[in-house]
């Protein structure tokens, strides 16, 4: 504090020295700024990524001598490893199905939350928070409703809707660890789509109102165009982080039954730490990445269709 | 229609309008519920055909022997030890870095900023593999260094805090600057205090970012005495013919922090998404 009283002495002069010291000792206490960065990040995020390149052109197992192996890890994935198709099918499919209703979703909820007069401030409080929460509690406490003979089935009993278990059957697992990921972050898309649609002038609406167009109109019309922008952001984020699903399957259903809900994560997760095929493993990873650069891509170049960008 | 039934109308509506959502959101609330109500019975009740909603004798003790009978009191001081650390070390690290980059002149700054930035597109599961073998070659498997150095250096932070820092006037420091205050100096006394509003943002989230991880705790702590929360859940969903009600009351456990910070802090919270949702995609 003292010294900001100072400062406001100091100005009030006229400065007669000069302003900026030489620009060597400002390099210098630069570095010294930025070194324990810099060197947790070269530490711990280049070397990394460049080891787990290395890694996945090697058989590593852990133990013994990695040896060189050229292509062979990814041309095993792709021709010969009867879990990797399966693997991709399942990431694949849970990604599209996750993403589209997460998205469907946070915009209706968004769209309702702001659509209230008063107390929006505690349902965008409600449905933000399993996102604060850790994903593997969730994970469990879902576990125990899908539970065999658990509440989930006691409801689809009582409604005698005919619904098998869904952790034990090989085409609704993945259904039940996609119930679970919605409920987990569809608010933090809902927040932020809220927020947008605060940001859309109420004039724009107002005028448009006057002008006869009907709330479905001035949704479509006006409003969501007006968020597309970060209706484009949240969709990006939201993919990227769906490919890489893991902790559900982990709590949930390990990959099971049979393959069905093993994941790229998962698999990334299994080869390296139970099997420890180091060298695989980092091979499936950068699969990975190649997948979330491609679907950002894509993403990207479709939003020149449907996001408008005037301000 | 005379306006008064009209209002009339619209009232009613929205009356109708708030209670379906609230409908909903309770709803929405149900697993929370269905946790704490599990917490508190006894095992046997927790797996009882038909399904009982509410337990016949509230357990509030199950919280108890959670906590100090299991080793769950120990894995939450291990989380806050996690967590905590990796947030302090975040934080004076990215404003280190984030100072240098808004405020200091050097050769290769933008190149160097914007190799933070292209840093954020790597997805953190494509690490673990490397990151595990050096930590295991710093020999700090099972310890809390090797949970806690690796991901406490995350460059989201020095981005965040540049960004932040630049719009504080010039003039404050160039005035300190010239009665011969150092850097450094400049940086704790007047930068700092300024910047609360982000730094507090950036330690909320690191903290709660850590706090909820789950794969690198695993592979790294491979022993149960030094599990965090997260890990130590699982340890006890295969253990011991699964104690339904523990693991609730444990579950219960992990996510207090986490829902009492996003309901007394839901307005820093909305501020910050709202600013995500303000420059989305420009």
């Amino acid at each position: 504090m003292t010294l900001i009283q100072d400062t406001a002495v100091a100005t009030s002069a006229p400065a007669a020295r000069p302003r900026r010291r030489s620009g060597r000792r400002e390099g210098r206490t630069a570095f010294f700024f930025l070194l324990p960065s810099l060197l947790g990040v070269l530490l711990f995020l280049v070397l990394p990524i460049i080891a787990s390149l290395v890694l996945s052109f090697t058989n590593w197992k852990l133990l013994g001598k990695p040896a060189f192996v050229g292509f062979q890890n990814y041309i095993r994935l792709f021709t010969a490893d009867p879990q990797f198709w399966t693997v991709l099918r399942n990431t694949l499919f849970f990604t599209v199905e996750y993403l589209v209703l997460n998205i469907i979703i946070s915009v209706g909820l968004a769209t309702w939350i702001a659509s209230l007069k008063r107390g929006q401030r505690w349902f965008r409080v409600v449905f933000f928070l399993p996102t604060f929460t850790p994903g593997i509690a969730v994970a469990i406490v879902w576990m125990l409703i899908f539970a065999p003979g658990g509440f989930f089935d006691f409801i689809m009993k009582s409604l005698s809707l005919g619904v098998p278990n869904l952790l034990t059957d090989q085409t609704l697992a993945m259904q039940a660890v996609i119930i679970v990921s919605l409920w987990a972050n569809v608010g933090y898309n809902t927040v932020l789509f809220n927020a947008a649609l605060d940001m859309v002038p109420p004039s724009y609406l107002e005028a448009a109102k006057i002008d006869g167009a009907s709330a479905w109109d001035r949704f479509w019309k006006i409003r969501l165009p007006l968020i597309s922008p970060t209706l484009f952001f949240g969709t990006v984020m939201t993919a990227i982080t769906s490919l890489q699903v893991f902790d559900q399957i982990y709590v949930m259903t390990r990959g099971g039954p049979g393959n069905a809900t093993a994941t790229l994560g998962y698999a990334i997760y299994q080869r390296g730490f139970q099997n420890f095929q180091m060298g695989y493993a980092s091979s499936i990873a950068w699969v990975m990445f190649a997948l979330i650069m491609a679907l950002t891509a894509l993403q990207f170049w479709l939003q020149r269709k449907w996001v408008h960008y005037d301000n | 229609m005379t306006t008064k039934a009209r209002s009339r109308v619209t009232l009613a509506l929205d009356i109708l309008n708030h209670g379906a959502l609230a409908l909903v959101a309770l709803l929405f609330l149900f697993p929370f519920f269905w946790m704490v109500s599990n917490a508190v019975r006894s095992n046997a009740e927790v797996m009882a055909i038909p399904v009982r909603i509410l337990p016949s004798e509230f357990q509030w003790d199950n919280f108890q022997k959670t906590w100090s009978e299991l080793p769950f009191g120990r894995f939450f001081l291990n989380s806050m030890v996690v967590a905590g650390s990796v947030t302090v070390i975040t934080v004076v690290v990215s404003c280190l870095a984030g100072y240098a980059f808004a405020r200091l002149k050097f050769p290769g700054r933008d190149t160097l900023l914007l190799g933070y930035v292209g840093t954020l597109m790597v997805p953190s599961i494509m690490l673990i593999i490397p990151l595990f073998l050096i930590v295991n070659g710093l020999g700090m498997v099972n310890t809390f260094q090797g949970v806690i150095l690796p991901v406490a250096f995350g460059t989201f932070g020095a981005f965040l805090l540049r960004q932040f820092f630049l719009s504080i006037p010039d003039s404050l420091e160039e005035a300190a600057l010239i009665d011969g205050a150092s850097r450094l100096r400049i940086l704790i006394s007047i930068i700092v205090p300024l910047s609360m509003p982000a730094i507090g943002l950036l330690s909320l989230f690191t903290f709660i970012a850590q706090w909820n991880n789950f794969l690198w705790p695993l592979i790294v702590m491979t022993g149960q005495e030094n599990a965090t929360l997260p890990v130590g859940l699982t340890h006890f969903q295969t253990q011991q013919g699964t104690q339904w009600n523990y693991i609730m009351a444990g579950a219960a456990l992990s996510m207090l922090p986490g829902i009492v910070l996003a309901i007394l802090l839901q307005k820093l919270i909305y501020n910050s998404i709202a600013l995500n949702a303000g420059m989305g995609g420009r």
